[in-house]
């Protein structure tokens, strides 16, 4: 292996900072005892993380957000599974269509998504309830469960699943028993990247929340244009938290960098 | 893959998300792509008779020119920057020794999973008046800038943001590049930037294309970045959707950009997908 110069190394180092600077500053001023948007200097608080238990919106959209994301994840993952299914063990007319059509979520911006939908719940009067948020978080997040499963498939020696079938299981045992255990990585990764994704997805859901049914995201974005205060602060350094938590037991069950760089 | 099974079966596994995604993807485009030709009267709302005025205002009045030239303005500054830092960035991790190297990776492309509201909230706190960066202004130079609110703020925000979408396939295409080659290249003569500009940049170009063509798209479609970052006087394309659906009402209008910016994204993947295919064909013949 060659060395990295320092120049290199510098370099390195400015862009790391670059990346981590807004959420190290983030997490610092979250612990702020003062009103204002300051880094604590004589001592920490935890005030802020109170006060954003104060705030019943802010404690139901963290509710909305686990339930939709939870939702949204699970669902996606059984579309996916059998979506995977047909499009890797069998040749059919429409094939590359259905592929298309499965994974057309990653070429459509979210903010064109976003007023499809608006359009097509206010047509048909779904409004008001998550039900609706999460069917369209569903089909944002099944085209990230879908590549992941489509990968676990690919990669799987059938021949278990054909000494399964010699020695008289059903199709539906082979199934559980086997192929389910054996794509089990690429499921349980393809769930957890799936809730990220609905859990920290804004651009589409605020055009389809109503007063009721707003995610956190949403919530926190409406915050930030009204008010700017340590608060909002409190609640990015939580939803950092989350986020980073989630993304340990993704690297610990499929390795985050096989996830995220298979995604690109 | 068995073709000789029942052809029903994968119409059968496949028929749950074709279904929701039909429901929820290609009807509700339809039903946009309609709504952009209506009329739209702000005393009695959507009506049913069809224009194309929505398009023309939109390509024609200077007020939504503006938007629009920014939005492609700045989403080629950001793609340009990603590309300066992202591509030498993947480069150095690549010639890291483990653990560093999936420490920093992590460190990197982690904050991708970040929600960009608090991305772009943290942004604020740095560039605002009293943010570090305008402390640090004070302190070593020329006094408080105005950042907050203005394009820099922006093209700032967007590159952290759309960074691990450069740095990923240009790593990629790194992965694939055996070091021996480059070190080859050394042994035979060339200096360390002739290794650099013929062995390794042209194996990446793809990655850094491909790069590209994403964070192009995604930044020209961002919404939260501009919304939270430029204040309600800069917009963009996103942000303009926003205002035109939330605010003026005029849901026709607001479908018009929107198709408009679905088109150009669209555009932009087929024209990738071409470059890709004339590339693999010019390898292969």
């Amino acid at each position: 292996m060659h060395r990295n110069g320092p120049i290199a190394l510098l370099f390195h180092t400015l862009v790391v900072g670059f990346v981590l600077a807004p959420l190290v500053v983030i997490c610092l001023v979250a612990f702020t005892p003062a009103n204002t948007l300051t880094l604590p200097t004589t001592h920490v608080s935890l005030r802020w993380f109170a006060a954003v238990f104060d705030h019943p919106d802010f404690v139901a959209s963290f509710f909305n957000s686990l339930w939709v994301a939870a939702t949204a994840a699970t669902i996606a993952v059984v579309l996916a599974v059998a979506a995977g299914l047909a499009l890797d063990r069998y040749d059919f007319r429409g094939r590359a269509a259905l592929n298309a059509l499965f994974l057309s979520p990653l070429m459509i911006p979210h903010l064109v998504l976003g007023v499809a939908l608006l359009r097509l719940f206010a047509l048909i009067g779904a409004t008001g309830s998550l039900v609706w948020l999460t069917a369209g978080h569903i089909v944002v997040v099944t085209p990230y469960v879908l590549r992941l499963v489509l990968a676990a498939l690919s990669g799987l020696d059938r021949s278990a699943e054909q000494a399964a079938v010699t020695l008289g299981a059903s199709g539906w045992i082979v199934f559980r028993r086997i192929t389910v255990p054996m794509i089990l990585p690429g499921i349980t990764g393809g769930w957890l990247l799936a809730f990220i994704n609905s859990f920290d997805e804004l651009t589409m859901s605020i055009f389809i929340t109503s007063p009721a049914t707003v995610t956190l995201p949403v919530r926190m974005y409406m915050y930030a244009t009204e008010s700017i205060d340590p608060m909002m602060a409190a609640v990015s350094a939580l939803m950092i938290a989350v986020t980073a938590a989630a993304m340990l037991l993704l690297d610990r069950i499929f390795g985050l960098d096989k996830i995220l760089v298979g995604q690109g | 893959m068995n073709s000789a099974r029942a052809s029903t079966t994968p119409w059968l596994l496949a028929a749950p998300g074709a279904l929701l995604f039909t429901a929820l993807v290609l009807v509700p485009l339809g039903l946009t792509l309609i709504l952009s030709f209506h009329v739209y009267d702000a005393a009695s709302g959507v009506k049913d008779e069809t224009t194309l005025a929505h398009y023309i205002a939109t390509l024609s009045d200077g007020y939504f020119l503006n938007i629009f030239w920014r939005t492609l303005r700045l989403a080629a500054l950001t793609t340009l920057i990603c590309a300066l830092i992202g591509a030498p960035e993947a480069y150095i991790l690549s010639r890291m020794r483990e653990p560093w190297r999936s420490i920093f990776l992590l460190a990197i492309i982690g904050p991708l999973l970040v929600s960009v509201v608090v991305r772009a909230f943290g942004w604020s706190m740095l560039l605002g008046p009293t943010g570090l960066v305008n402390e640090a202004f004070r302190a070593f130079g020329p006094g408080t800038v105005k950042i907050l609110y203005t394009e820099t703020a922006i093209v700032i925000a967007l590159v952290h943001v759309m960074l691990p979408f450069m740095v990923i396939p240009v790593w990629t295409s790194l992965q694939k590049l055996d070091p021996m080659v480059e070190a080859a290249a050394w042994t035979l003569g060339a200096s360390r930037f002739t290794a650099l500009r013929r062995v390794v940049l042209p194996q990446v170009t793809m990655g850094i294309l491909s790069g590209s063509l994403v964070v192009f798209g995604l930044s020209a479609s961002a919404f939260a970045i501009p919304a939270l970052l430029g204040g309600r006087r800069l917009k963009m394309a996103a942000t303009l959707v926003y205002d035109e659906y939330m605010h003026e009402l005029n849901w026709p209008l607001g479908a018009a950009i929107a198709i408009l910016v679905l088109i150009i994204n669209l555009v932009i993947m087929l024209a990738y997908q071409r470059v890709v295919e004339a590339r693999a064909r010019r390898t292969l013949g």
